[in-house]
């Protein structure tokens, strides 16, 4: 025993000081510093309900929550300094790591930034156009059944997280088929795509969508309208208008709070002005507009909006923009990318709300200057301290799950 | 473009205590101004009733190198009701930067700026709550900055990899 006590000692790198904990001060508060009912609570960062490495400082009194203070940095890998140091088509696949569980619409607006300032914006086939909306709806609609199926287990609901890993599964498959990979695509590349859609997956899309469609219905009355799912969200965690828009919050949390706005219809990039859907907000129908359940629904009713998508795309690829044998997704694609001197910001609309990138470049390289994410995770999430003042325990972590974040995105 | 350069500098200039001038080659429109200037011009950008700009999207922070010997802080603010984006632009020196926050007028500043300040050093005055974000407190060096070399150890641990 003695042996092999000091062997592993050898061995370990690391040797636990208790004064190290001091000094990269992990906690805001201090414990000699409470008052008597007050007492801090840890949450995560390996906590199943933190969907991810995030921490949660709790300040509570009794089982309300006076304070939480979130811990982020746990999953910090450097994208930005990474980008600095690689060519534009080689952070595409850092940047499928950013939103894991939507690699594609990140992709999208990744490379939506680089065409705009190589000027190749606008100028794409319109098959390419279509594809990449068709792969990215039916990422934004994976991303959903996640965020409602984990965020129905936090709240102690299993079935439904089984059910969306059975349909999220399907999308997974189709995508896994277009590129090789399930869930870093890299398959959206600047001026084109890595390949042409598979053979058959304009009718395959078509068919899960008549699939999926009816399974939606059953997610909704299983989870969505249940009884206790009702309970638990209506009135909790309520994201007032004004400070949703001042926080900087965006995507389905702004529009549960009540604001129609939607990137895709406000800036209609790519071919979205072309394509019919409605932009579902939250009406506050089981409580007041903005709470956790309002956040939910639009996530439920953005799916159904992005089958219609789906379903649009499907047709205009399977008839004005029809696979043909001389078509090449990567004709446009540039050999050299060196965009000249500029600074550039641009924006589009991911599942969880405004992925946006800032681009320094300097006209002398084929790497940026500069690359910025504007994460719509991490600004999200900041507006957790907010709104969950003086709500219970249990509850903070209904108000966590009803925000969706994605750590890889807060943390980059 | 033209209404929104006319109409910026109307309203701004007899507010601004400093010069400022639009920056070319920059998409969104893209204003500098001076480091002092920050707060009171973006206090109009908020509050003014025909420019509005309620959302502030991102901030970025910039290391121009130590032979340029300059930092940049980038601000970007859109305003829903108008739909227009605008971009402002502040140089600071490397050596000690020193900016006001804007916390106060948007609370998302609040957590962008804590980025700023943890991956540049650059310190926002009158912030809430200014500590590093996504490295430890006890982290030495700025990681953004150009110039910037990490350390041997942490802890313990090496950190090379």
């Amino acid at each position: 025993m003695a042996l092999h006590h000091t062997l592993t000692q050898d061995k370990l790198q690391y040797q636990v000081d208790h004064g190290h904990l001091e000094k990269s001060e992990p906690n805001k508060f201090r414990s000699g510093e409470l008052r008597t009912e007050e007492m801090i609570i840890n949450i995560g960062p390996q906590h199943p309900s933190t969907h991810g490495v995030l921490r949660l400082e709790v300040l509570s009194d009794g089982e309300v929550v006076k304070e939480v203070v979130p811990h982020i940095g746990y999953l910090h890998r450097c994208f930005e300094k990474h980008a600095e140091n690689l060519p534009y088509n080689q952070i595409i696949p850092f940047v499928d790591r950013l939103d894991y569980v939507a690699a594609m619409n990140c992709e999208h607006a990744y490379v939506m930034g680089v065409e705009k300032m190589l000027g190749l914006h606008g100028q794409l086939p319109k098959r390419v156009e279509y594809s990449r909306v068709l792969v990215a709806e039916l990422n934004r609609i994976a991303s959903h059944l996640v965020a409602i199926g984990t965020y129905g287990l936090d709240l102690g609901a299993f079935t439904p997280f089984f059910w969306i890993m059975r349909d999220r599964e399907h999308i997974l498959r189709m995508l896994e088929w277009t590129c090789g990979a399930r869930l870093l695509y890299n398959y959206i590349w600047i001026g084109g795509l890595f390949y042409d859609l598979p053979v058959g997956f304009e009718e395959k899309a078509r068919e899960f969508i008549q699939y999926f469609q009816p399974k939606l219905n059953e997610l909704e009355k299983l989870l969505v309208e249940n009884k206790i799912f009702i309970d638990r969200t209506a009135d909790v965690g309520v994201l007032p208008l004004d400070l949703a828009i001042n926080a900087g919050v965006t995507g389905p949390m702004l529009r549960a709070s009540g604001l129609r706005f939607d990137l895709r219809r406000v800036d209609a990039y790519s071919v979205y002005p072309e394509l019919e859907f409605d932009i579902p907000i939250g009406e506050g129908r089981m409580g007041t507009i903005g709470d956790c359940w309002d956040r939910t629904w639009v996530r439920l009713q953005e799916m159904r909006e992005s089958c219609k998508i789906i379903n649009q795309c499907v047709d205009r690829l399977l008839s004005d923009h029809k696979r043909t044998r001389e078509f090449d997704p990567q004709a446009l694609v540039p050999k050299k990318i060196r965009p000249t001197k500029q600074d550039i910001y641009v924006r589009a609309e991911n599942p969880k709300g405004e992925l946006g990138f800032f681009f320094r470049a300097d006209g002398k390289s084929d790497v940026p200057f500069r690359c910025k994410v504007r994460s719509c995770s991490f600004v999200n999430l900041s507006v957790l301290p907010e709104i969950s003042r003086g709500a219970l325990m249990a509850d903070l972590i209904a108000i966590l799950g009803s925000i969706d974040i994605v750590l890889g995105e807060v943390d980059r | 473009m033209r209404d929104m350069e006319d109409q910026l500098r109307s309203i701004l200039t007899p507010i601004a205590q400093h010069p400022f001038h639009a920056v070319t080659d920059s998409a969104p429109y893209t204003l500098q101004l001076n480091a002092q200037d920050v707060t009171r011009i973006c206090r109009v950008l908020q509050q003014h009733d025909q420019l509005y700009f309620d959302q502030l999207s991102c901030i970025t922070g910039l290391d121009n190198g130590p032979e340029v010997n300059t930092l940049e802080v980038i601000y970007h603010l859109y305003s829903i009701p108008f739909n227009r984006s605008l971009a402002l632009r502040v140089v600071l020196p490397r050596e000690a930067p020193e900016l006001e926050s804007v916390a106060s007028l948007w609370k998302s500043a609040n957590w962008l700026e804590r980025e700023v300040f943890d991956m540049y050093g650059i310190h926002f005055t009158g912030h809430p709550d200014l500590r590093r974000i996504l490295m430890p407190a006890d982290w030495e060096g700025f990681p953004l900055r150009k110039d910037y070399q990490h350390q041997e150890m942490y802890h313990g641990v090496t950190v090379k990899y």
